[in-house]
């Protein structure tokens, strides 16, 4: 039987390369929005670092690592990314499958804040924005959600839809921060 | 002139450029004015009304003369000041406002009447006959009176716009700049200090002075290297600040790449917003103009402007030089340009006891009353002990005292505070909370002074942040403060120039107050000074003390205007960074969006989204075609749309009920899972928001549909509820719009093209119209709906977007061997107008229940948001326009949205306006245009028929009220 074939929110336009600068797309597997019913926060972070080893994130943060996330995404709510929840969860909160509703980004090489600086009006310096620190901002024009996973890389999620606008606008950012560099 | 040896430039790098056509060499760090007077050029423009020629009368951003296109083509620029702009290889200037060659302009002939064109001859000249000031008057003085052209087309330049952040922002980098930095960085602050010029120091690049017994430029590149040593500056140079802004925020204009020929992706421009915790503000003091007879000419400019040229550029502007001054400053151009063998052919100060600084001519209590030279200057004639006497000269430097340049300071309201001790205004204390004004911007005009109070500011910044306070040395520096007697206008004969660039003179502020335009508000509009490029920099201060002194009040009494941002002119380009054409907004595509565009699909907007509007099939030649064929194809076999731009909302929590029977005027407490329901909600004010359906997942799960528009306006809508209404409901809801694709299948032939594709085939009991529930398809774990836009046996199958392509393609090309296909957005409106399904072109907002025959989904039973409100007088009755079909009456081509409805007798004005059309299609299913609309008492006038006129369109016709479901009332082909 005919299968259906799957396919990325970005395909074909990603991964490249501006003067050391990459951006690529990443496949995280699923991605499930977990959000604790009226007094569950607690029992739901606990199912949820019996599951994955990692706590329900507190506001503008992130828990886990690579492979098994679990990051902020607003007031009372978290994505996480990476591993399966399980549905004895459901019972401490509403759990909700995006796994296909967001384009994931990474965008690394030295001198990242400053492309990202003409992109969202975050202040992603190191010392105020750390690894692991997460913010809901605007990417352009567009709702993204910014994770720094390391000092020179960030992981950005924007709605699928909007990912070839993303792209688009993040590669501008990238070549034009490379134009004055060139200039320097 | 160039003087070797002099200068920052770099000799060894030439650079080729035009002006006006001609070709001339500058300097690698000249600035276009630079260049030009070193070619010994001098005439560089002409003025705004007068089209008096002009050259440059400074040597910055102030510049109201040396205003230029530069480029060409699309990205050409206007109004570019000659004295910021500087040259690279291949820059072609242009000179601008004029008729014919500068030198020849055949506009000064306005120039020979000067009485005519005074303030206020506009507004009294051209005011009869009233139509002519449209049609004639006004495109004429425009093409007269004027500054640069834009190109009209779009300019492919990139320009940027950016962020950034830091703890104390430091505006400006003369000494007072430099200190405050160095102090903030070592107190452990991130600082951003911007410069407006392409190199740091500020004044001192452009004076002979010493810092700690070394020359001023030394002195910056010590500073400079401490301050990179820090790690903790940022360096902006080319970079103006250009407004304060809420709660610490600033822009600022960089020019990036206006200095170069660089490659396309090089922005030319950024514009900054900059947040910053506190802020020094150290930008200087721009001297003060003289008003004496014709002082306008080329030739004569700014004292500290020859000083400048002199000492960045190594370029003169004369060979015999004169100066007219207030103060000691201007002695010290004297002094400079002898120190270079230039002939100072006199300096002529208007106080009594002025001193020579040197060996020169000096006129103490003198005044220039006159000058000559068409072109440039040639001549002056001074008035001294009583005798006029005529001096050759080609160059003369004014300077009567400084004002400073606290704009930034009165951006969020603050008005500056007259101080008498230096005759000028100064920054009022704490005008932008987090802004501390330092230096010459402060009225502290000595070198000494400038460091110390660097210093003093950068340590009030940080004590407002809580850092420690570091142990700053004050180097030793010149305490002189240049004397300056003021000196408003020197009466003689001739007009004396105020404002340069807008044309205005003593003259006319005297006839403002003569005309009762008093206030200093007034007199600005009405002589228009101050309301050029450069906002009035040059000529506020000289202008509002001949207004105090025509009117016999103080100057403070007087008062300045509003400086408001920007402080300097800032290209729309840069403001609007990256929105031109599709970076206008982002671009939302559905997973079909290819397969669509693959299939020839012209693509439509549709809020953010783009949809297909029709599928355009060979031999069809008109949309019309391609939507009568999908509306005809899907009612009689099967089509299929894209339908995933709906919002979706997914709704969980034991409250969840409860939840949507408050936001909804329906009961959804009561729909059996696996059912699905359509719903109503409204605004507070009992006007109806949005419509949809939601489904019934499970015993606490609920998915709501919302319209494609109404998407994120309902999830708002939801959280308010939540947050503000209900806090009490355990809810939780979020978006899964971008998670599903989904597709609607609809038509007789619906269920055999699903039964092709889905692992188990339903039928009528496992699937009954409203049902819904979990199908596998292909595969895939996917959500089925029974639900229909069209009135027809329909469907919509949603699976996780990334199998939204292949699924789409699978369904179309399924559909197709049904005899069906794909449809678009006009087939889905043709259909759910057929049907008399309303849209938000009938909820738009002014609307209630009752206005769309659904009063009765209000649920008696329960509240709901907007319930109370929608019982209000005037919401329900005869009076109301309800929603009625309407069909024409005899040979009728054309329906038109937007039309309005009369009686037939009656005329068509507003007074007897009975409604309006807002839908209308041709309907392949008919044969005949059918309409929606609103009519006063409607349901009650069917069978009537009234007169429909759209006025924009001209047409006027008769129709026949109806039932707004034109086809299939009972609704037998929903349930087939």
């Amino acid at each position: 039987m005919v299968r259906l074939i799957a396919k990325s929110p970005s395909e074909g336009i990603l991964p490249f390369e501006v003067n050391g600068l990459t951006l690529v797309e990443l496949d995280v597997g699923p991605i499930t929005s977990v959000a604790p019913f009226d007094g569950q926060a607690v029992a739901a972070s606990d199912r949820l670092r019996a599951l994955a080893g990692m706590e329900l994130p507190k506001p503008n943060r992130s828990s886990g690592r690579e492979g098994a996330r679990a990051v902020w995404s607003g007031a009372g709510q978290a994505m996480v990314l990476g591993v399966a929840v399980d549905a004895a969860m459901r019972q401490h909160a509403a759990l909700t499958d995006q796994s296909d509703a967001w384009a994931v980004f990474r965008l690394e090489g030295q001198g990242v804040e400053d492309v990202l600086a003409r992109l969202t009006p975050l202040d992603l310096n190191p010392g105020v924005f750390k690894r692991g620190h997460v913010a809901r901002s605007l990417l352009g024009h567009m709702s993204a959600l910014f994770l720094r996973v390391s000092g020179e890389a960030f992981e950005i999620m924007v709605f699928r839809s909007m990912a070839r606008t993303a792209v688009h606008e993040i590669e501008v950012a990238m070549k034009a921060v490379a134009a004055r560099k060139a200039l320097a | 002139m160039r003087i070797e040896g002099k200068g920052r430039i770099d000799a060894a790098e030439q650079i080729r450029f035009s002006f006006d056509g001609q070709r001339y060499t500058g300097f690698k760090g000249d600035t276009l004015a630079s260049a030009l007077l070193a070619n010994g050029v001098r005439l560089m423009g002409r003025s705004f009304k007068y089209h008096r020629p002009r050259g440059v009368l400074t040597a910055g951003a102030e510049e109201p003369n040396a205003l230029m296109e530069v480029g060409r083509g699309a990205a050409k620029v206007p109004n570019v000041r000659a004295t910021v702009q500087e040259v690279y290889a291949g820059l072609e200037a242009h000179s601008q406002n004029r008729m014919g060659p500068l030198a020849y302009d055949l506009l000064s002939v306005n120039d020979l009447f000067p009485n005519f064109l005074s303030a206020g001859f506009y507004y009294k000249t051209f005011m009869w006959p009233r139509a002519f000031w449209e049609r004639l008057y006004e495109p004429v003085i425009r093409r007269a009176a004027g500054l640069g052209a834009l190109s009209g087309r779009h300019n492919p330049d990139h320009y940027e716009k950016a962020f950034a952040h830091c703890d104390i922002l430091v505006i400006g980098s003369g000494p007072t700049g430099l200190m405050a930095a160095l102090t903030a960085a070592l107190g452990g602050a991130d600082v951003i200090l911007a410069e407006e010029t392409n190199e740091f120091g500020g004044r001192l690049l452009s004076e002979d002075e010493e810092i700690d017994g070394q020359p001023g430029a030394d002195w910056v590149g010590g500073i400079l290297a401490a301050l990179r040593e820090t790690g903790r500056v940022r360096l902006m140079s080319r970079t103006t600040v250009t407004g304060a802004y809420d709660q610490g925020t600033y822009g600022a204009l960089e020019r990036v790449g206006l200095h170069v020929n660089g490659p396309a992706e090089l922005p030319k421009e950024c514009f900054w917003r900059i947040h910053a915790r506190q802020a020094v503000l150290a930008a200087g003091a721009l001297e003060r103009p003289l008003a004496f007879p014709m002082n306008d000419r080329p030739g004569i400019m700014m004292a500290s402007a020859v000083r400048s040229y002199l000492h960045r550029y190594g370029v003169v502007a004369g060979r015999k030089v004169t100066l007219f001054a207030t103060n000691d400053d201007a002695h010290r151009t004297a002094v400079d340009l002898m120190a270079c063998g230039i002939d100072v052919a006199g300096v002529v100060d208007s106080r009594p006891d002025a001193k020579a600084l040197g060996d020169y001519p000096l006129y103490a209590g003198g005044e220039v009353i006159g000058t000559k030279g068409r072109k440039a200057l040639s001549e002056i004639t001074i008035r001294h002990n009583g005798a006029e006497q005529k001096i050759a000269t080609d160059c003369l430097g004014m300077s009567g005292g400084w004002n400073p340049t606290l704009h930034m300071t009165c951006h969020m309201n603050g008005r500056p505070v007259w101080n008498e001790e230096i005759t000028g205004f100064v920054p009022a204390p704490d005008a932008v909370p987090g802004l501390t004004p330092a230096g010459a911007c402060q009225g502290t005009y000595s070198t000494a002074g400038c460091l110390a109070e660097g210093v003093e500011a950068a340590k009030r910044a940080l004590t407002a942040l809580g850092g420690k306070l570091p142990e700053m040395e004050i180097p030793q520096a010149s305490d002189a403060v240049g004397g300056s007697k003021p000196l408003w206008l020197v009466k003689g004969k001739g007009r004396a120039w105020l404002d340069f660039a807008n044309d205005v003179t003593s003259k006319d502020i005297k006839l403002a107050a003569q005309e009762a335009f008093t206030s200093v508000e007034h007199m600005k509009r009405y002589t228009t000074q101050g309301m050029a490029p450069d906002q009035g920099k040059n000529s506020n201060i000289g202008a509002l003390a001949i207004l105090a002194d025509a009117t016999g009040r103080a100057i403070p009494e007087t008062g300045t205007t509003t400086y408001r941002p920007p402080y300097v002119p800032v290209s729309i380009a840069a403001i609007g960074a990256g929105a031109q054409g599709q970076g206008f907004a982002p671009e939302r595509f559905t997973t079909s969006h290819d397969a669509s565009v693959d299939r020839g699909a012209p693509m439509v907007p549709a809020g953010l989204w783009y949809r297909p509007s029709y599928f355009p099939r060979p031999g069809e030649t008109t949309w019309r075609q391609a939507c009568d064929r999908e509306v005809t194809m899907t009612r009689n076999a099967v089509g299929v749309c894209d339908v995933s731009t709906l919002g979706k909302i997914d709704i969980q929590g034991p409250d969840a009920a409860a939840f949507l029977d408050f936001v909804y005027t329906n009961m959804f407490s009561t729909l059996k899972v696996g059912k699905v329901r359509y719903g109503l909600m409204l605004r507070e004010d009992g006007h109806v928001m949005d419509d949809g359906t939601t489904a019934r997942l499970g015993e606490s799960h609920y998915v709501m549909t919302t319209t494609t528009a109404a998407a994120g306006e309902v999830m708002k809508h939801l959280d308010f509820v939540q947050q503000c209404h209900r806090p009490d409901l355990n809810v939780r809801f979020i978006s899964v719009t971008e998670q599903w694709a989904q597709f609607s299948v609809v038509g007789p032939k619906s269920r055999e093209l699903l039964n092709g594709l889905l692992d188990a085939p339903i039928d009528n009991e496992s699937f009954p119209y409203m049902g819904c529930g979990d199908v596998s398809v292909m595969g895939v774990q996917g959500r089925l709906f029974r639900i229909s836009f069209s009135g027809e046996h329909a469907y919509e199958i949603a699976v996780p977007a990334r199998y939204g392509d292949a699924l789409y393609r699978q369904l179309v090309t399924q559909a197709e061997t049904l005899g069906g296909g794909a449809y678009g957005m006009e087939a889905l409106n043709v259909m759910r107008i057929e049907k008399g399904f309303i849209t938000h072109s009938e909820i738009d907002g002014r609307v209630t229940c009752f206005d769309i025959g659904m009063d009765r989904m209000v649920s008696a039973k329960k509240m709901c948001v907007g319930k109370p409100a929608a019982q209000r007088e005037g919401l329900k009755g005869k009076h109301r326009q309800q929603l009625i079909g309407l069909k024409p009456v005899g040979a009728v081509k054309e329906l038109t949205a937007g039309a309005h409805l009369f009686e037939t007798d009656a005329a068509p004005t507003r007074v007897n306006d009975l409604g309006y059309v807002t839908s209308v299609a041709f309907s392949p299913t008919l044969g005949h245009f059918i309409g929606l609309g609103f009519l006063q008492d409607g349901p009650n006038r069917v069978g009537d028929v009234v007169k429909l006129v759209d006025h924009l369109r001209g047409v006027e016709t008769r129709v026949e009220i109806c039932s707004p479901v034109f086809i299939d009332p009972e609704g037998e082909r929903l349930r087939g």
